[in-house]
């Protein structure tokens, strides 16, 4: 018996249901309609309006970090395509698996310059993994489900499939599995053993080895994070990671240098620089980590592990590339490890941390309080130790208070921190936050926020407050825009252009005209009962916490500078940023 | 990196899926991450598998040559890589129509250079003669500067084909 034709919408629902898909982003409009009338019909997907489809797109983001499952959007053409852009350009950067539907005008008026016609593959290109434009409902399940298989395998993406309306209508037979086997597209997951036994050769023969994780690690799963931890316990080396793999190691541990790169902890930067064997598992050698390149671990071996072969000797060369899945490659090395019995250098690590001591008593994340004024690490310190032993996943917007928040909150396991590091949106996290929330309801979500990011996506709250998101919106509030106005007062001698937060609302009240609470503190004797009152309401939150208003984020490597270059908060002569290092962002 | 690695020029196979948008993807990546294009041909080879072979002339260092490679071996409807300028002894060809305008001697010596070119005409009226010349491109280089003072009026070139000497394919 032939089976049972669908129209095209019914198919999109119906493929979405395959794959196992509960939970949408979207915004409606004129061509996507037909598929908003079968999601109306249905009862499996829940569909989540946003305000922007910018905020549907970090919103799909943070349900897919915080759970390891693919996020999927649902727009309309045109704008609806444009404005999800910058989401899909952040997905990309960041490895975020993403499936984007959008609407297109019918076949037959494409290219016609039609009512909300954008030409969406051709824009969005450029900003996936893959997109497809699909012409006839026949094909339609394939591309869906080929879709979900390009961006949730191999090195993670975003996918655009675009759906004319016509095709919406059209009827056609569902037959595809959800199971496909790609006519072209295979990634490796299995690392080259033979490269994998020269890798643990030369970790195991390290004097001063360090570690260096990212967001690979992440991306590959739960497992490769438990892996990773019972590997680098059984050497006894120090590790350090990337923004984006923050959590893959628990921050709590004794061999934990922290953070590394442009606002890295002194140890961990030093541990990198000094280093003779740099194990880099899924991280890739940014230029926020590396600073001045010719600079970059210059004494060290370097083994890289990575599942995109492309990011092997693009910025670094390094001396034993691993193409395949961390986890996979993970186990590969222990297996290999333990087999031939494998001993670090004691005598070796034990100097080797003696140095990294002395590195660590320096302190690089001090900061002094008072009792005027707020300071923000004060401020995330505070929330992290207030929040210690909940399940707790963190988002945030982009600038010092996402440096800050990288620094002093600490994070044990991975999946629980959600920030834009390769595209750094400002706008991120509160969407971001909103997505974690639907997949963790039960979770206390905060969007550790500034107060000019959080303006540009200001409109999600009313999402929050419409699905009773108890999302916390922690504004650390300096009244500039942070970051540019200390590369301002380092590299611009103080001139602030255009970086004043000028105009702001009212937060507490803009809050509660949304329908959400708002609690502000101004002194540092308000912050703990401020923050217990923000934990313990039951909806969203937004908290205006009044800071230090000319703080700066150290340690900083300026750009154009080495890693044993840093900038400490206490140096009194301040920043020297060469001529060539202004030219850097 | 190493600022003062040479340049090098390759020559890049990439067997493609003949879909919708492919050779955008492919020049894309090219103009998107600021790789040169000496020449680029593309035309379906297999019309049952419905694949289509891309060959590209690059230059750059060796790292950025290896970095193109990559980006376009990840690329989603690409079959397979091959630098034939590394991987085999490839043979390379081009073609050109090259469209030569004049009378008397000029004329003359035009049709007896383009005979030791093995060059065809393929048009010809009473003031003009249209050459097809195949080979490498230096061999095209050299013929169309030999037309040049006799009237060259002009060109089309295809870019270079290519495939590697011996039994297997690619």
């Amino acid at each position: 018996m032939a089976a049972q034709e669908l129209t095209g919408a019914e198919i999109v629902i119906k493929a979405l249901v395959d794959q196992g898909v509960d939970t949408i982003f979207g915004y409606p409009g004129g061509a996507v309609l037909p598929i908003y009338d079968a999601l109306f019909q249905q009862n499996k997907i829940r569909h989540i309006l946003v305000r922007h489809e910018q905020g549907a797109v970090h919103a799909a983001e943070g349900y897919a970090r915080s759970t390891g499952k693919p996020g999927v959007v649902l727009v309309t053409s045109g704008p609806g395509a444009t404005n999800a852009v910058t989401g899909l350009t952040d997905a990309l950067m960041d490895s975020i698996p993403i499936v984007c539907l959008t609407g297109q005008v019918a076949t037959h008026l494409i290219g016609s310059d039609a009512f909300q016609e954008a030409d969406t593959v051709g824009i969005t290109r450029h900003c996936t993994k893959h997109n497809w434009l699909v012409k006839s409902a026949p094909e339609l399940a394939r591309v869906m489900h080929e879709a979900f298989y390009v961006a949730t395998h191999g090195r993670p993406g975003p996918v655009v499939i675009d759906i004319p309306k016509d095709v919406q209508f059209q009827k056609a037979e569902y037959t595809v599995s959800p199971h496909i086997t790609h006519r072209t597209y295979r990634p490796k997951v299995k690392g080259d053993i033979e490269k994998i036994k020269e890798a643990v050769d030369l970790i195991a023969n390290a004097k001063k080895p360090m570690f260096y994780t990212g967001g690979g690690v992440i991306n590959s799963g739960t497992v490769a994070s438990q892996l990773l931890r019972e590997f680098v316990r059984l050497t006894g080396y120090p590790i350090t990671s990337t923004l984006m793999g923050l959590g893959a190691y628990p921050a709590s541990d004794k061999q934990w240098l922290g953070m590394l790169g442009m606002h890295g902890t002194y140890e961990a930067n030093n541990a990198m620089h000094d280093c003779d064997v740099l194990i880099n598992i899924g991280a890739r050698f940014d230029d926020r980590v590396t600073g001045r390149l010719d600079a970059f671990s210059p004494g060290s071996k370097k083994i890289h592990v990575d599942i995109d072969a492309s990011s092997i000797n693009k910025n670094v060369h390094v001396d034993v590339g691993i193409i395949g899945d961390c986890a996979h490659v993970l186990e590969d090395m222990l297996r290999i490890w333990k087999s031939k019995a494998r001993r670090p250098d004691k005598a070796a690590l034990a100097d080797w941390w003696k140095q990294i001591d002395l590195w660590r008593e320096r302190k690089s994340l001090a900061y002094k309080t008072n009792d005027e004024v707020i300071k923000p690490q004060q401020a995330i310190q505070r929330l992290f130790e207030m929040t210690r032993g909940r399940e707790t996943y963190i988002t945030t917007e982009v600038g010092q208070h996402q440096m800050w928040a990288a620094q002093h909150f600490h994070f044990d396991e991975p999946n629980r921190w959600m920030t834009s590091g390769g595209l750094g949106t400002m706008g991120y996290g509160m969407p971001a936050a909103i997505g974690a929330q639907i997949a963790h309801p039960d979770a206390l979500v905060v969007d550790i926020a500034g107060e000019a990011s959080i303006l540009m996506n200001m409109q999600e709250l009313s999402t929050a407050v419409q699905f009773m998101l108890p999302i916390k919106i922690f504004i650390l509030n300096n009244e500039y825009m942070g970051m540019v106005r200390q590369w301002q007062q380092l590299l611009h001698e103080g001139r602030y252009s255009h970086s004043y937060s000028d105009s702001l609302p009212d937060f507490v009240k803009l809050a509660e005209a949304y329908g959400a609470t708002g609690i502000r503190a101004e002194k540092p004797s308000e912050l703990d009962a401020a923050l217990k009152k923000m934990i313990e309401t039951p909806g969203p939150v937004m908290f205006d916490c009044r800071v230090d208003q000319l703080e700066n984020c150290y340690p900083m490597i300026p750009s154009g500078a080495a890693h044993n270059e840093m900038i400490l908060g206490d140096d009194t002569d301040g920043a020297s940023v060469s001529e060539e290092g202004k030219m850097l962002v | 990196m190493i600022k003062d690695e040479k340049i090098e020029r390759h020559t890049i196979s990439v067997l493609v899926d003949n879909e919708a948008g492919v050779l955008a993807r492919v020049i894309g990546l090219f103009s998107g991450r600021g790789y040169n294009i000496e020449s680029l041909t593309v035309a379906e080879v297999d019309q049952g598998e419905h694949t289509s072979r891309i060959t590209v002339v690059t230059t750059g260092t060796p790292m950025v040559i290896e970095q193109i490679k990559a980006q376009l071996d990840r690329l989603v409807p690409v079959h397979k890589v091959m630098d034939l300028t590394v991987e085999a002894n490839a043979v390379e060809r081009e073609m050109a129509l090259v469209k030569v305008a004049g009378t008397g001697e000029r004329r003359v010596e035009a049709l007896r250079l383009s005979d030791a070119f093995r060059a065809r005409v393929i048009d010809t009226t009473h003031s003009s003669f249209v050459f097809e010349v195949t080979g490498t491109p230096e061999k095209i280089d050299a013929f169309i500067g030999l037309m040049r003072p006799l009237g060259l009026v002009d060109v089309s070139r295809t870019g270079v084909v290519a495939i590697a000497r011996g039994p297997e394919a690619m």
